[in-house]
């Protein structure tokens, strides 16, 4: 595997470490279409491209565009054309892989078109975590990747996926995915995004059965030119099914749209929802759409939601305190979106912290 | 003999259209604590924060001199490095900004804000967002808190006895004692204070040097400030309002 200076650097923006030193339970880099790296080093883990586990395991057949299906939307045809490239990660039934497996979708070619499908599998009582990060080779600055993700939470596993973008400003991403959470699983999505894509637009959708929980987390920082068009669903449809999402977006001049919906379906359901939207620029806009929605009389849904911008008495305040408004204004944002997204390794939340340390300092109204 | 800290010469002030201070005239020495007593509405915030430089007050005309210097043109911050520090009445709750995240980033040492943090019962406050759901006592503890770690020359503290149980009254005043020098022998003082209440109960703990009563904007007089305070609990600020219209019809 040849990898510059250029792209390790790159790829450990988005949370992938090319060196090995980092604890890391596997790893798995595409590089355009081309499988460039694959390791497991934990027993109870698998992992394998896509095409070789359909060959392999004959029933990987019935999970392969079953959350998603082929005739969804234009990208997801697009997708269905070709042979499949991506990833087939699985934890064997009561698997506890603690150390996260890494993986990465590089756009290395300009004006690449990068098409993946991947399928996650947390058998029963198994606990997996991956961190997907796609980026672009410096270079590069136009490109599309669509990314469609089929997450399969089997009873009582803890399935946490954390996906770090760092686009060309004039990438166009469209994620598609879906979950499904059996009785008493947990599923955990944290996505983060702090630089500029020329759009990105994903609606994942979990559904929850007894028992279950899904977890949405998103933390955008939209810079001028970006659109990020972003929902979060989780279908709550057997009893005592639970979900949260939670969602920071500052726009910087960059679009945000930010939808969630919670759809409450049986007995003691319960689904709460937070969207936050900062704006810092008059050009920026945040377009907060939360939906709720009970098909059971014993579902308990809520949400909040909140876009405004920094109130100047807050930044008078910090001002006398010896900053001056710039400062003010990225501790200000900093503190926004510093969402401590919970089952990450730390060395990951350490990165994020960084990332977000460096979109703040952008932010100098 | 001390040498002059902070001069303000026939200072008017307004917030939007409505002037607020009509002309007002302070020294205060290095080594100085001076205590201002007025009414509701009289001006006594509208002095510090124009002090402070916040923007909402709008200095018309006079000026304000800070070791020397006119600072009217400097931003707060420029004011705070300079060694000029508020503790604020009703400061605002800033989301996402613990303590810990401002204290840090005025550039001071870990250590120091854990201890500081320690004598003033907030440990466990240093990681919850500034001021949000605190109590009344517990921001004026947070104020006096960051006034500790920024260690101004001029220290103003906005009513900070107001909200405060009066356990707590004693542990703020012995700080704000310490921060003011007062257990150094008068010549040596170099730190001076600026001190707002509404009902004195923090100056009985704390020796004030000059007590000055504002009234509609103005200076109405200066002395003793146990004087003046007892003069107040007595007659109230009523006496204050006869005493300025005799000099006006003077």
């Amino acid at each position: 595997m040849s990898l510059s200076e250029n792209d390790i650097q790159q790829l450990q923006k988005v949370g992938y470490d090319p060196s090995g030193t980092v604890p890391r339970s596997g790893s798995f880099l595409t590089r355009d279409h081309e499988v460039v790296s694959l390791e497991q080093r934990e027993k109870g883990l698998e992992i394998l491209p896509l095409g070789a586990a359909l060959q392999k395991y004959p029933w990987v057949e019935n999970l392969f565009f079953k959350l998603v299906p082929k005739e969804k939307d234009n990208y997801t045809r697009e997708v269905a054309q070709h042979a499949p490239v991506g990833y087939f990660i699985r934890a064997v039934p009561g698997a506890r892989i603690a150390r996260p497996v890494q993986s990465c979708f590089f756009i290395k070619t300009a004006r690449f078109s990068q098409m993946v499908h991947n399928i996650i599998v947390a058998e029963p009582g198994s606990e997996l975590h991956i961190i997907t990060g796609c980026t672009t080779a410096s270079y590069v600055k136009q490109g599309k990747h669509i990314g469609l993700t089929e997450f399969y939470v089997r009873e009582n596993a803890r399935l946490s996926y954390t996906m770090i973008h760092d686009w060309a400003p004039q990438v166009r991403v469209f994620p598609r995915s879906a979950a499904l959470v059996e009785a008493g699983g947990a599923f955990i999505s944290n996505y983060i995004a702090l630089t500029a894509a020329e759009l990105v637009q994903a609606y994942p959708v979990a559904k929850v059965n007894r028992g279950g929980i899904a977890r949405f987390n998103s933390v955008i920082y939209a810079p001028q030119g970006s659109h990020f068009d972003l929902g979060m669903a989780a279908k709550l449809v057997e009893p005592e099914a639970k979900a949260e999402i939670i969602s920071r977006a500052v726009s910087d001049g960059g679009v945000v749209i930010t939808r969630g919906y919670l759809e409450g379906g049986a007995a003691n359901t319960k689904g709460h929802m937070e969207c936050s939207g900062l704006l810092l620029r008059d050009s920026g806009s945040i377009h907060a759409v939360p939906e709720l929605k009970g098909t059971f009389p014993e579902t308990d849904l809520s949400h909040e939601a909140a876009v405004g911008r920094i109130a100047d008495e807050e930044i008078q305040y910090l001002m006398t305190r010896g900053l001056d408004q710039e400062t003010a204004t990225s501790l200000i944002v900093r503190g926004f979106l510093d969402v401590r997204l919970k089952g990450l390794p730390p060395e990951l939340q350490h990165a994020i912290d960084t990332m977000i340390e460096k979109a703040s300092l952008r932010s100098t109204v | 003999m001390n040498t002059c800290l902070l001069e303000i010469k026939n200072l008017k002030v307004r917030i939007g259209d409505k002037t607020i201070l009509h002309g007002v005239n302070l020294t205060i020495d290095e080594g100085t604590v001076h205590v201002i007593f007025g009414p509701n509405g009289s001006g006594k915030t509208t002095l510090v924060g124009a002090i402070m430089g916040l923007p909402q007050y709008e200095v018309v005309d006079g000026d304000i001199k800070f070791k020397g210097e006119s600072i009217l043109s400097m931003p707060s911050y420029e004011r705070a490095r300079l060694g000029i520090g508020l503790a604020f009445q009703r400061p605002p709750a800033v989301k996402g900004v613990n303590l810990f995240h401002l204290l840090k980033a005025v550039k001071r040492n870990e250590d120091d804000i854990l201890a500081a943090a320690e004598a003033l019962n907030l440990k466990d406050y240093l990681h919850r967002d500034m001021n949000k759901g605190f109590s009344g006592g517990e921001i004026k503890r947070s104020e006096v808190l960051q006034m500790k770690l920024m260690r101004p020359t001029l220290l103003m503290l906005d009513e900070p006895e107001s909200g405060v149980d009066f356990e707590n009254i004693v542990l703020l005043s012995d700080i704000i004692k310490e921060m003011l020098e007062k257990k150094q022998p008068i010549v040596t003082r170099k730190r001076s204070g600026l001190i707002i209440t509404h009902t004195g109960l923090i100056i009985e703990q704390i020796q004030a040097d000059v007590g000055h009563v504002i009234l509609d904007g103005r200076i109405l007089c200066s002395g003793n400030p146990h004087e003046i305070l007892e003069a107040i609990r007595t007659h109230g600020f009523e006496r204050c309002v006869e005493c300025l219209e005799k000099q006006r019809k003077r």
